[in-house]
């Protein structure tokens, strides 16, 4: 099964209409909903809720004033760093001031969503406006603060170098100096957020749905912030209709106040986001600016590297400095500059809050990296494969250090890979060295062709550990759980697929749950296409742990050495004698010894039954406990790092500055391949977020901090119009050491060169530089406005 | 987010349709296709007291041809007129324009009149009736009127339908022989609203030269724009393009760039849209001289 | 002209009003306030929730619902507009005898989904199409799917699933 196309077993469910997502549960809950601010920057002078009370159906208001105890305190700090000298997150409901337009400051509960809402329409909230602080160049000038106490707007700095990069950039025969931007966009699943909560008031237990990509993090945020015991806090996640990073945050405000309320009420009590909420209330990513200079020789080597940038993290920072940090160990890609130098800036602005987006900084990297080789290319007439050979890092090089800390708090030090191979096949697949013909040819018709190319390399597999459990039950079949949540990357394929192989069962007879705290109770959460390398690891061990008990059970019951047995088809026999073969259900009732028989089977199991165990022996032996089953953990000793590289050819039309995309070629190495299918599909996907980035999503804020464009009408997500007409893929698979499958992860990898390809490839058309992503046909016009400002009359 | 409450009512014929509105005054709107109030009452920037739902009016429900003229009931909708043979025949900048109308399923639902009575500039529909300086009829209790095309845009989301009034069909004359139209427009992604948009008219005079040019621009100004361009067309003909192989609309281009004042929004800089409108001119008009050059060969014995 | 008075359900300021939905087959009375939308009504009211919600102003085509045949969008129909018509949501595309359909088995042939969010959507839109169409061409095929959002997919297989759902009901007849 591993490395086998197999079709999905999610699917049959969801395509009948039977998925359960968050807001497709919990029919007789009360129904939340929030006035949100709408000021990005202001003062609470008064809540008047009179106009509300007499709203049929409302069952409560609550403004900050009503909360209680620890919820009433500012949400966590989930990621703290040495750096991060001046943190600041949210409350769960603003207690004096709002710091951006969409934060919620008043929730309203009533019988349904509808009437939850003519109330909050009837809360006159009273604002004192304050000045907004918005863009990077606003929050760098600091002449307003987003927060009183924290001066500069200035969160984090942070530098690390390797080498001595001022040093050699002075030494170095060629310097170019880029300033290079790209603005805010986001995750946008499909779904929503969303919660539900039970309170059991018998039990004093309290079971929470969430729409999230960690329910470990969800069960022991609200678990600290209600006072409750970790026990008494079941958390599920149903299913999740895309998450993409934006549902790695956590608790949000109101993962905190619906459990909260619904615990005070006695009611259970859910929340739905809607997509006007989702734009203003959730999270964005993405927003930077870069200064590079770089120094290198009449080769193209980069001698040496230092890049500045500041990065927009919005107006709180719960989830810590993963991004720049990203950025700025990430933007290394493939490469090996002889000194290396980053500083960045973490900044405030009263505007959503950043966190991670698919790719998490890893597409600014790119951009400033890619930009930078295509720079030195043309400054020293070179083509741009040749200077990218020039400063890759060699198969022989493995393992890589390049002396950095990267997010994870470990050395970033690449396991494997082989960047020359992949751009061979790249170049290959697009044909890359006849471009220039096709492109001149092409030029003689009044038509402009661009080709341009981008890699990356992706720290994937993050720490600290996941876990799985495997227990073959008395029918046969295999129940897995995992305790890391799925949004539909496929996570019940391909752990099934890994369980099918190491146990020898077909893959029908394999059952998983993600994301449930009740089945499995230790997980971190989805993220940094970290799923399959450290699930798939975890449930390759708990499989195989599971396969070896059975092998010893087995042995006992068939009087041979474990070492001569096999698993064929569900059945543990011995080498080459289908005779002898005892069903893994059979097994499962001998792993369990029973005094009670509630069936045929478990009667084999019971205490008089014939062929019973050793009278001399417990029947439990010792260091074994009952049941076929298996628990382990995986926790590598850092990530493992995929790579990639993708090329496009596009045209760009000399009249009215549209882009389309006439080919787009992707190479891959995700390490072994569990499932080629669900790669490809990821990968679909990343390389349609960006085309997104790169060409048509822009979250566009206005000086006093308005988000212009928060409705799927103005945020322009792409449709299949605006995707190419194939995604070429080509992989590559380079095995990661660093776990017991040679897996990476696949599920980011696909946007991450997105701006810096496009960028490239239309460069190439229009023989100028682009240095700030996403580009727009008007942004396009107004390049070559500036490029040539008496074309647009001449050609009138 | 939901709608806000309203009253409801679901009248069996126009006659009860009017007299609804006339009884709940200006505070009452028309519900047909839904395709644009309905979003707008989910975000709830519309809170109307009432809705009158015209959806089972089916005695609007037509396309018709007949004396020149294609006349569009209230409640047909896009995909209804789109498909009609005969009213896509008799007047073709239809069927150019109803394509470019958002997608299939929102041209299901959606209805044309809706959509021209709606007066978003930025909407195809608003152009053609502009364009082809067609007529809205408008009925209440008080009796019926002709609104004229050059009437009826008041300003952006602004038509002057009245308090009590249902427009209940739309003209458009059908396209006269010798005369060839087009649509084009430049949207960020297929099936959104215009960055920018030009239909085109084009008649061509005995000599086969160009007698006149007329462009209806979209998302220009808080109106459709129409800009008679027949002077710029002046070397035009189907003379001189035996000799120069194509036609030259590069002077109504630029005229059209001179005449258009539009504004910046977060898609398009004002002057990026200027120099749309000037591509666009010349490629409507193009595509007007080339549906007319073909149709008058089709029309020849 | 006399004209027939307006029975009372159908002209209220305010309160429920009586409808009659028949959904995948089965008649429902429903009473329902004017605004209620056609998606709370199917997903809440008759708790038919694989019609997703995902802007509910028109754009993603999640919710996109089969009414007497047509597709349409239901967060942009008021329940009430939809008194006494047919409809047919994802739920209904399987066979009586629980066979998925032909444009559900491409799906699954295809890798068509992930998250499966805006499946139902694209599902019942294409269903629609092929009934009119049942040969598109790849062109038509990307058409047929032009007014439908996947934040996961990249369309790629959906557009492969749409061909090969052709293939399948071509196939069955």
């Amino acid at each position: 099964m591993f490395g086998e196309p197999v079709k999905r077993v999610e699917d049959d469910r969801l395509l009948r209409g039977q998925g359960a997502y968050l807001d497709d549960l919990g029919h007789d809950a009360l129904a939340a909903a929030f006035v949100r601010s709408p000021h990005a920057h202001a003062r609470i002078t008064g809540i008047d809720v009179s106009a509300a009370v007499d709203v049929p159906g409302l069952i409560a208001i609550y403004t900050y004033e009503d909360l209680t105890g620890r919820v009433a305190e500012p949400l966590p700090m989930l990621i703290p760093h040495p750096a991060l000298t001046a943190p600041r997150t949210g409350f769960p409901l603003a207690a004096d001031e709002v710091n951006y337009a969409g934060e919620p400051v008043v929730m309203v509960v009533a019988e349904d969503r509808y009437l939850a809402e003519d109330a909050a329409q009837a809360i006159v909230v009273d604002y004192e406006q304050l000045p907004a602080v918005v863009g990077i160049d606003a929050a760098r000038a600091a002449r307003h603060l987003v927060h009183p106490d924290v001066p500069g707007n200035i969160a984090a700095e942070l530098v690390q170098s390797h080498g001595d990069a001022h040093a050699a950039i002075s030494a170095a025969p060629h310097t170019l100096e880029l300033d290079l931007s790209i603005e805010r966009s986001a995750s946008t699943p499909l779904e929503g957020r969303g919660v539900l909560a039970r309170w059991d008031t018998e039990s004093g237990r309290l079971r929470i749905w969430t729409s999230t990509q960690t329910s470990t993090g969800v069960r022991a945020a609200v678990a600290a912030k209600l006072e409750l015991d970790l026990a008494g806090v079941d958390v599920i996640t149903p299913d999740v209709g895309g998450g993409f990073g934006v549902k790695i945050v956590h608790p949000w405000p109101e993962e905190v106040l619906v459990p909260w309320a619904a615990r005070l009420l006695g009611r259970p009590v859910k929340y739905t986001e809607d997509r006007a909420e989702h734009f203003v209330a959730s999270a964005h990513e993405r927003g930077q600016r870069h200064l590079v200079r770089v120094g290198f020789d009449d080769e193209g080597r980069v001698l040496g590297l230092d890049v500045r940038f500041w990065h927009d993290n919005g107006a709180y920072i719960p989830y810590g400095l993963i991004v720049p940090i990203i950025t700025s160990t990430q933007l290394l890609g493939p490469y090996k500059p002889g000194a290396y130098r980053v500083e960045f800036t973490s900044l405030y602005t009263n505007t959503v809050i950043v966190t991670p987006y698919r790719g998490a900084g890893r597409p600014q990297g790119a951009f400033v990296m890619e930009r930078t080789m295509d720079a030195i290319a043309a400054s020293l007439r070179l083509d741009r494969t040749v200077v990218r050979e020039r400063n890759f890092i060699t198969p022989e090089e493995m393992p890589y250090d390049h002396g950095l800390i990267f997010q994870d708090g470990r050395p970033l030090v690449y396991d494997s890979g082989d960047y020359p191979a992949a751009l061979a096949m790249l170049k290959a697949l697009i044909e890359w060295d006849s471009f220039p013909a096709r492109q001149a040819e092409a030029r003689a018709q009044g038509r402009r062709l661009g080709i341009g190319l981008a890699c990356y390399v992706e720290g994937t597999g993050v720490g600290p550990y996941e876990g799985a459990h495997v227990v073959v039950e008395t029918s046969g079949k295999v129940k897995v759980a995992t305790g890391l949540t799925s949004q539909g990357q496929g996570h019940q394929t391909v752990f099934a697929q890994i369980v099918a192989d190491e146990l020898g069962v077909p893959l029908g007879d394999v059952a998983v749950t993600t994301g449930d705290t009740r089945a499995f109770g230790y997980a971190v959460g989805t993220f940094a296409s970290r799923a399959a390398v450290m699930s798939g690891s975890a449930v390759a061990l708990a499989a195989r742990a599971t396969r070896e008990k059975a092998l010893r059970i087995a042995a006992a019951a068939l009087e041979a050495a474990p070492a001569d047995l096999e698993i064929v088809d569900g059945a543990v026999r011995v080498k080459g004698d289908p005779a002898s073969a005892i069903g893994l259900g059979t097994v499962a009732v001998l792993a369990n010894p029973l005094r009670y028989a509630f069936d045929e089977a478990a009667r084999a199991a019971t205490q008089f039954a014939a062929g019973s165990s050793d009278p001399q022996a417990p029947p439990v032996p010792a260091g074994e406990s009952p049941g076929l089953e298996g628990r382990e953990f995986f926790s590598p000793v850092r990530s493992t790092f995929a790579s990639g590289m993708h090329a496009a050819i596009v045209e760009t039309d000399p009249d009215t500055a549209e882009i389309k995309i006439l080919r787009y070629c992707v190479v891959h190495d995700c390490g072994t391949l569990i499932n080629p299918r669900i790669v490809a599909g990821q990968i679909h996907g990343g390389v349609a977020q960006g085309i997104g980035g790169a060409l048509y999503e822009r979250l566009a804020y206005d000086e006093a901090g308005q988000l212009r464009n928060a409705s799927f009408m103005d945020f322009l997500m792409p449709y299949v119009s605006e995707m190419p007409q194939e995604i070429e893929i080509d992989h590559l698979q380079t095995p990661s050491p660093l776990n017991p499958l040679g897996i990476k992860g696949a599920g980011e990898a696909g946007v991450i060169p997105g701006a810096a390809l496009f960028a490239s490839a239309i460069s190439d058309a229009e023989g100028f530089a682009i240095t700030a992503m996403p580009i727009s046909p008007s942004d396009l016009f107004e390049l070559r406005q500036r490029d040539q400002p008496a074309q647009d009359t001449d050609s009138r | 987010m939901k709608p806000p409450t309203f009253g409801y009512s679901r009248p069996e014929s126009v006659a009860q349709a009017v007299s609804l509105l006339a009884a709940r005054g200006p505070d009452a709107k028309v519900l047909a296709g839904g395709q644009s109030l309905m979003p707008l009452l989910n975000l709830r920037l519309a809170a109307p007291g009432h809705l009158v739902d015209i959806n089972r009016l089916a005695e609007l429900a037509y396309v018709s041809v007949s004396g020149g003229q294609v006349t569009i009931g209230a409640l047909a909708r896009h995909n209804d007129v789109l498909r009609d043979p005969l009213a896509v025949a008799a007047q073709p900048l239809l069927g150019q324009a109803l394509a470019l109308v958002a997608h299939p399923v929102i041209r299901n639902r959606g209805t044309t009149v809706g959509s021209i009575v709606h007066a978003d500039p930025a909407g195809e529909m608003t152009a053609v009736l502009a364009l082809l300086e067609g007529s809205v009829r408008l009925v209440s209790v008080a009796g019926e009127r002709l609104a004229s095309a050059e009437d009826f845009f008041l300003g952006p989301l602004e038509s002057d339908v009245r308090a009590g009034e249902l427009a209940t069909e739309v003209l458009l004359p059908e396209l006269p022989s010798g005369a060839g139209c087009a649509f084009t427009e430049v949207s960020r992604r297929h099936g959104d609203y215009a960055v920018c948009g030009v239909a085109a008219l084009v008649e061509l005079g005995p000599q086969g030269e160009v007698s006149g040019a007329r462009a209806a621009y979209l998302s220009v100004g808080p109106v459709p724009v129409v800009l008679d361009l027949t002077e710029a067309c002046g070397g035009v003909s189907l003379v001189s393009l035996a000799t120069a192989g194509t036609p030259d609309f590069a002077q109504a281009g630029r005229l059209a760039m001179a005449r258009l004042q539009p504004g910046d929004d977060i898609h398009a800089t004002a002057a990026y849209r200027r120099h749309l409108a000037g591509v666009l001119t010349e490629r409507a008009l193009a595509g007007a001289f080339a549906h007319a050059r073909e149709r008058a060969w089709l029309s020849l014995p | 002209m006399a004209e027939p008075a307006l029975k009372d359900t159908d002209m209220k300021d305010s309160g429920l009003f009586d409808i009659v939905l028949v959904v995948n087959g089965t008649s429902y009375a429903l009473a329902v306030p004017a605004r209620r939308l056609l998606s709370d009504c199917l997903r809440h009211d008759l708790r038919l929730t694989g019609t997703h919600v995902g802007c509910e102003h028109g754009v993603c085509g999640a919710c996109t619902v089969l009414i007497d045949g047509v597709a349409v969008r239901s967060c942009l129909m008021l329940a009430v507009s939809a008194d006494n018509s047919s409809i047919t949501t994802v739920e209904g595309l399987a066979g009586r005898d629980g066979k998925l359909s032909p444009v559900q088995q491409a799906f699954a042939d295809c890798h068509g989904l992930q998250c499966g969010f805006c499946t139902p959507g694209f599902l019942t839109t294409i269903t629609a199409a092929l009934a009119e169409d049942p040969d598109p061409t790849p062109e038509q095929a990307r058409e047929i799917i032009g007014g439908n959002l996947c934040r996961c997919t990249g369309y790629q297989n959906i557009v492969q699933a749409v061909l090969r759902a052709a293939e399948l009901i071509t196939q069955t007849r």
